[in-house]
Formats: C-alpha cells, structure tokens, sequence
C-alpha cells in the first residue's frame, strides 16, 4: 500500500509538473491580453508531434525534443503576428470561434501529414528501465524516465517562477496582467512583450508534449483533453497568476492521479466489488470538477486572483 | 443592440419556409431522394439546439462552451427511458427536457455566479465533468454509448421511418421558435436583452439580474435536452461524443455564424454549417481544414455573422 | 435618530491596507434633501456604494425604513425603495428615452413581475405611458423616441434621473448629478432637483458647492473616511474641522 501510495504520488507530481507548463503559458495569455486560447491544447499536440517527427529523423530523443520545441515556439509565432495580434482587442466570442477554427485545422492537418494512428515516441534508451530506492527496508521501483521528467519540471517550474517573480520581464509580465493600459503607459512594449508571452508558451507546450509523448499516445486530439484539464487549473488557481497556475496545477495533478488509483480500493471497503469499481472511476474521472466547483463557490476568483 | 423586434418580413417568410418543410419529404419522396429527410432532420434537430443555445448567447449575454452537455444529457435520458422499458416520447422527450434543464439549473447556479472568461471555461469544464461521466458508467455504455433498440412511439404512433421523425422535430422546431420569438418580445426577453447590455443598471432598477439569467440558462438547456432525446432516435444511439466539448464547440458556431442574438441566428448557422460540411465532405477528405479557414475568415472579415454579410439585421 | 429614513452605523470597509470608510455614523431623515461633500479621494463614492449594495462592509449597519438592509443586495434595496443614479452616465445608449425608462418602471413589483414569457411588452401601454409621465417631470417628454445615445450629455443626465424616479423610491441617492454638465444644465439640473425635493427623500453627493449650499437642508463632510461634521449648511460653513479639512482654500 505505501508502495502504490508513493509512486501514485510521484506519479501526481509529475502530471502536475506537466500540466503546471502547459498553463502557465495558458493564464499569461488569459491574464495578460485578455484572450482566450482554445488552441493551446493543439500547440501541445503539435509540439508533441514536432518532437516525435525531430527525434525519429535524428535518431536521439533529446534532439527531438530540443528542435520540436524551438519548432513549436517558430510556430508560435507565426501564429502570434499573424492571428492572434488581431485577436486581442475583440470580444471573448471572436476568440473562441478563431482558435476553435485553429483547432480543426490542426486536427486535420496533422491527420492529413502524419496519418490517423497514433505514433511511436521512445524514451532514451539510457532511461528506458527503472531505477532501485530502498524504502523502508524495502525496494522500491520507479521509472527512471519518469524521474527525468520530474526533474525538468521542477527546474523549469523553478526557472519560470523566478523569472516571473524577480526579474524585471517577469515584473512587466506581472504588472501587464495586473493592469494592461496603465503598464502600456509607463512605456513598455506591451507589443513586444505579448508575442514573447505567447512563443514561450507554446515552447512550452511542446515541451510537455515531447516530454509526454513516451507515456502517452502522440495522436490527434490530444490536445483537447489536456486543454480542459489546464483551464480547470487556471480557473483554481486565478487567471494570471504564475503562482495559482504551480498551485492549481499540483492541486490537480495529485487529486486526479491520485483518486483514479486509490477511490476503488478506498470505495471497496464500504461497498461491493463491483458497485467500488464502477462508482469509483465516475467518481475519480469527475473529482477535480467537483474540487473546482467547491473552490469556485468560495472563491469565484481563484485561490490566487492577480487582479484587484 | 437594440430590443429584439420582428421584421416585417419575418412572418412571411416563416409561413413560407413552413410550407415548403411541410412538403419537403413529399417531394424528396417523389424525387426519390428520401436519403435527404434524414439530413433535413439533423438539420432542424441542430437548428434547434443551435437556437437553444443562441437564446443563452445571443438574448442572454452568456457565452456558455458547455452547451453539449445539455444536448447529450437529452439523447442519454430518451436512451435510458428506453432501457427501462418507457418507450413513448411524450414521457421520455418531457423527461429528457426535465433532466437537461435541472442540471442547467446546478451548473447555471455556479458558474453565472463568474463573469468572462471565467464563465467560459467553467461551463466547459461542467460539460467535460459530463462526458468523463458517462464514458465511465459502465450501466449505460460507456466508451460506445448507449443504443437504442429503435425509435420510439409519440403518443403511440410509431417514429420509425423518414417521414414521422423529420414532422416529430419540425413540430419541435417551429414551436421553439414560436416561443424564442414571443419571449424576445416580451418581458422576459426584454429584460434579457437589457441585463446582456448593463447588468449593473438593472440590478440597480431592482432586477434580480442573477435570477433571470439563471432562468434563461436553464430554459436553452432544457430546449437542448428536447434536441438531444430527437437526435438520440434519428442516430439511434446516445454517444458519449455528443457529450463533447467539441460539441459545444459546433453549436458555437453555428450560432456565431447564423448571427448572434438574432431569432434566425441558430437556424441559419445549422443550415450553414451541416450545409458546408455536406457539400465540402464530398469534395475533400480534410474538409475541417476548409471549414477551419472559413471561420476564420468570418471572424477577421465578417464579425457580425455571415446573416450580416447579407445585410440581414434582425436585432 | 428615531424618525431617519436611513440609517447608517459604525460602517467600516478596508480595501488592502486601506480603511476606505471609518466607523462611518450617517443619517438621512425623510423629507429633507442631505448633502454628502468631501474632497476628491475621502470615500464618498465608496459610502454611496455601501448605501446602495454594491459594496458589503466590513462591520457596521444600515437601517434603510426602519429595516435592517445591511445583507441585502442591490437590487433588493431599490426594491426595498432605494434608488440610485450613477456619477458617469449609466443608460442603455441604444434604446430609446421611452425604452430606458420602461425598463425601469417594469422592474417595479407593483407593475407585475417579469418572468412573462408570452405577451409582446408593446401591447402594454400603461408601462409607457407611465414612462413617459416621468419623462415629462424631468423635462425630456418631446425627446422620448430619441435613442438614449443620441441625447445631450444633460440630457442624459436627465433621463437617468427619470429611470431612478420611475423606480418609485422613497430615497433616491444621487451620486454627482451635475459631474460634466456645463453652467446652463447644471442651473436645470438644480431646479428639477428642487422640484423633486417635494416628493422624495435625497442624499445628493455633488463637487458643485454652489448647488450644494442652495439645495441642501443638511449637510455632512467625509475626510478620509471619517464623518466630520453633519449640520446645517451655516452650521457647516462655519465649523473649523470643516474649514481646515476641505473648504479652507474656498473661503
């Protein structure tokens, strides 16, 4: 039992690691220029591919994933000058009909490019097993991979966080979700900083994505899922906030991994086997809604709200 | 916007469209294209919970993206009537309408309580707590949805077969807009209409602002419901995809193309929308992309809706 | 006070590290026309904001009619008869005058509820008619098709005064009446709060301290956030706190 606890724990952290770097680039976007951005789970999704298209041509994951996230953030771009630019000013309706529209086209061109079956992403052979801890006088097994990924969301996770927290981009970051005109007015580039803002979280996503894809199916439509999963972060934590998204992003991370593996067991205790496992995957598949419904109904600004 | 008012060549015109749905599948028939009742029912089936929806977006100012969950919630209760042996519409479609709109009435009462953004993506994220819902309730399903054996009876007339179903939806159709157009018109709709422009002026004339809203959310919901129990005896299965976020995704558009806000809107957008994805489906296999540039193109060159591009102005 | 309309007591309301609002003890008595004065920044919109609903305190009580409305909302204070006009211009711009106020006198519970789903609001003449009574008091009656937009920023002014009359309140907060009216419509807008003085209760908050001393039968001064002074505009005029606090570069 402590066994599956630990490594259901370890498992939570690192899908909130994961999920912490797909909206932070999310609630900057929300928080900064007011937009809505459905297809951030499609800049995941094509980042995911990116990675796996890269690494399967250089034959080494680590040079996927470095030229998929540098082609997720050139797309990114793009995307920015082109689209969202215009995008900023509208209403909340104009910016989801425009993103949804990006979504099917992502969908579709990435079924048109790489077929409809889900691809092949391998980890580094080097991590491919898992690695031995003693743990209570025990042997206790992990993923090796798994670690790695836990290791680079915290260091990114770090990095962001001071980057956001200290240096002075981060304090125009800040002060542009707190206050967008006022802080145009103390003459930032607002401009400049928002299509920053926006190629940093879609490098983002396709880092998560690649990072992902050896545990997960690279497929269309991946995107989607993982989409919802951030904006229920970002709604616990406050739009705009950095800190909400870190904390959102564990808070969820952890319930989710954790209810799914251990309701069912829990529930068998007072019910039948059947009824256990039935009623504790609903319950499991829908905890985190109910998580966010209960923070909504005492805080309808999130737990940390970045605007006044 | 201005009060919703008729235009003068509304009725006509409504009269006319009636007529010409009303011999539609006799023609079809005559024709031998009886395949097209089947389309023009998930026409009218969509342009119903298009206009639900648009009664929420267009009159109510509430950008709802969980609008699906209402629709799949209809098509699973009619299937779950089923089940249980209840095959008469005029017990399940009312009880899917009853279900739909009560939890329209939960999730209403949490999320009108934001604003914004955040109003978006918590009806999103009610409607996905839906679908992750149903995929798990072994009971009815899951992954597959539930099927139905075959249609049901309406008033123990049996809606096997294109003709009973595509008037079954027609009526359904045409008394919505029977009730959308008068409500517009009347207190409700007015008052509606006017908390969408300035909540907090009417909330300062006394108007219980959160009650009315609450009222029109759950009304689109339970009108989604009604689409949802038709849709589930045309297909003859309630799927979990109808569930779909991407589901609320379409109604959206469909009413942002039809013309938000105006009576027609969800019709026109139906039309529009199942019209292109017919026509473009038979010309490329990644017909999404077109659809996806299109919409596009409306947002940057057409922000009113294509109704607008036409000059047509309903509100 | 036994006999006060409203009654305010110990409102306190911190924002941040900010007390906005000091024990706050303020009354209104039926009748008279009582004027809240301040310099720029001592709280008064926030006061107007606790009196009306928009706004909760942190600790205190107001008594509005002998009731106690301190948890109630907005809209159940105007219901409760409480109206308010706004310091910026708050009408729907796209309606017309006659609309604009409708909405109002709709709103009323005495005019019926509007949970009506059917009958077209058109067929209900007596709701425009009665629109277009109050229009007439606040001098628009020739201007009632006119959308609301279109209308002089006076004017506005003016129809925004009619919407909260047509909520029939026996207190009617006016929150900076003459804010960027010029000389000429602010000479009106005095006149017809004159002539509504007759009927209703008012607390008027208003920078134009000539409108003030002609219109007031009492007067109170915020300075950040405290209730310095309530009294009779000599009363007023002469009390040092006030004359060191706000009115000492005036006089």
């Amino acid at each position: 039992m402590t066994q599956l606890i630990l490594e259901q724990a370890l498992n939570g952290l690192q899908f909130g690691l994961m999920l912490f770097l797909l909206a932070a680039g999310l609630t900057l976007v929300f928080g900064i220029m007011d937009c809505i951005n459905l297809a951030h789970g499609s800049l995941y999704m094509v980042g995911a591919y990116f990675v796996a298209a890269a690494a399967q041509a250089a034959d080494s994951f680590w040079i996927g994933l470095a030229v998929g996230v540098a082609g997720a953030a050139v797309l990114g771009l793009l995307l920015e000058v082109a689209l969202f630019r215009r995008l900023y000013r509208r209403d909340h309706l104009s910016q989801v009909l425009a993103t949804f529209a990006l979504i099917l086209i992502a969908n579709e061109a990435v079924r048109a490019i790489w077929g409809p079956a889900a691809i092949m992403l391998n980890p580094p052979e080097a991590l491919a097993g898992p690695v031995a801890f003693p743990l209570f006088g025990e042997e206790f097994f992990y993923p090796a991979y798994r670690l790695v990924i836990i290791a680079v969301g915290l260091a990114v996770a770090t990095l962001l966080y001071l980057l956001v927290a200290k240096s002075r981009v981060g304090m125009w970051v800040r002060a542009g979700a707190a206050n967008r005109e006022m802080t145009e007015a103390l003459g930032v580039n607002v401009r400049a900083l928002f299509t920053a803002v926006f190629v940093f979280g879609a490098a983002l996503c396709a880092l998560a994505g690649g990072l992902l894809g050896p545990l997960l199916a690279v497929q269309v439509g991946m995107g989607e899922s993982v989409l919802i999963l951030a904006f229920v972060v970002i709604i616990i934590g406050g739009i705009g906030s950095i800190r909400g998204a870190l904390v959102g992003s564990l808070i969820v991370g952890t319930v989710d991994t954790l209810g799914r593996a251990l309701l069912p067991t829990l529930l068998r205790a007072t019910l039948p086997a059947d009824a256990a496992a039935t009623l504790g995957s609903a319950l499991a598949s829908i905890l985190i809604y109910l998580l966010m419904a209960g923070i909504l109904f005492f805080k309808p600004q999130g737990l940390f709200p970045a605007r006044a | 916007m201005a009060f919703y008012r008729p235009a003068r060549w509304q009725r006509p015109l409504a009269l006319g469209l009636f007529a010409a749905l009303v011999a539609l599948p006799f023609v079809l028939e005559a024709f031998d294209q009886s395949f097209y009742i089947g389309f023009a029912t998930r026409l009218l089936i969509f342009a119903l919970a298009a206009s639900s929806l648009n009664l929420v977006l267009g009159y109510g100012g509430m950008v709802s993206l969980g609008h699906a969950a209402f629709f799949g919630i209809g098509a699973y209760v009619a299937a779950i009537c089923q089940q249980a042996g209840i095959n008469e519409a005029l017990f399940a479609f009312p009880a899917a309408m009853a279900v739909a709109g009560l939890f329209a009435l939960a999730v209403g009462a949490v999320s009108l309580r934001t604003r914004g953004v955040y109003f978006i993506m918590i009806t999103l994220a009610f409607a996905q707590m839906v679908y992750y819902l149903f995929i798990s309730a072994r009971a009815w399903g899951g992954d597959d949805g539930l099927p139905l054996a075959g249609r049901m009876t309406l008033a123990g007339f049996s809606l096997a077969g294109d003709r009973p179903l595509f008037f079954a939806s027609l009526t359904a159709l045409t008394v919505a807009m029977l009730l959308f157009g008068r409500l517009a018109q009347a207190r409700f709709g007015r008052t509606l209409q006017a908390i969408r422009e300035n909540e907090t002026r009417m909330e300062a004339l006394g108007y219980p602002v959160f009650r009315y809203r609450l009222v029109a959310f759950a009304l689109g919901g339970a009108v989604a419901g009604l689409a949802g129990a038709l849709l589930a005896n045309l297909t003859g299965l309630a799927s979990p995809n109808l569930l779909q976020w991407m589901q609320s995704g379409t109604l959206l558009v469909m009413v942002i193309i039809g013309g938000v806000g105006s009576l027609w809107g969800g019709v026109v957008g139906a039309a529009v929308l199942l019209g292109l994805e017919e026509a473009l489906a038979g010309l490329t296999e990644h017909w999404h992309i077109v659809l996806g540039l299109l919409l596009l193109g409306v947002v940057l060159f057409a922000p009113r809706g294509v109704a607008a591009l036409f000059g047509r102005r309903d509100g | 006070m036994a006999d006060a309309l409203l009654d305010v007591r110990g409102l306190s309301r911190r924002f941040a590290a900010v007390d906005a609002l000091k024990a706050v003890d303020f009354s209104v008595v039926a009748g008279e026309v009582h004027a809240l004065i301040g310099p720029n920044g001592a709280g008064k919109t926030t006061f107007i904001h606790h009196v009306s609903g928009a706004l909760r305190p942190d600790s205190g009580s107001v008594h509005f009619a002998g009731q106690d409305v301190t948890g109630l909302s907005m809209h159940e204070r105007v219901r409760a008869g409480m109206a308010r006009s706004y310091q910026i211009t708050n009408v729907f711009p796209s309606l017309c005058a006659r609309d604009n106020v409708a909405l109002a006198v709709q709103g009323r519970a005495d005019t019926g509820s509007s949970f009506r789903f059917w009958r077209p609001v058109a067929a209900e003449t007596a709701l425009f008619a009665e629109a277009e009574s109050w229009l007439a008091q606040v001098g628009l009656a020739d201007k009632a098709d006119a959308v609301a937009g279109s209308l002089s920023h006076g004017e506005q002014r003016a129809l925004e005064l009619a919407m909260a009359l047509a909520t029939k309140p026996q207190l009617l907060l006016l929150d900076e009446p003459m804010a960027g009216t010029g000389p000429e419509e602010s000479a009106r807008m005095v006149e017809l709060i004159e002539n509504l003085a007759r009927h209703v209760t008012i607390l008027l908050v208003e920078h134009d301290m000539e409108a003030v001393f002609r219109l007031a039968d009492r007067i109170s001064v915020l300075v950040n956030g405290r209730m310095i002074c309530t009294g009779t505009p000599d009363e007023v005029r002469s009390d040092p706190g006030v004359r060191r606090a706000y009115l000492g570069d005036h006089l």
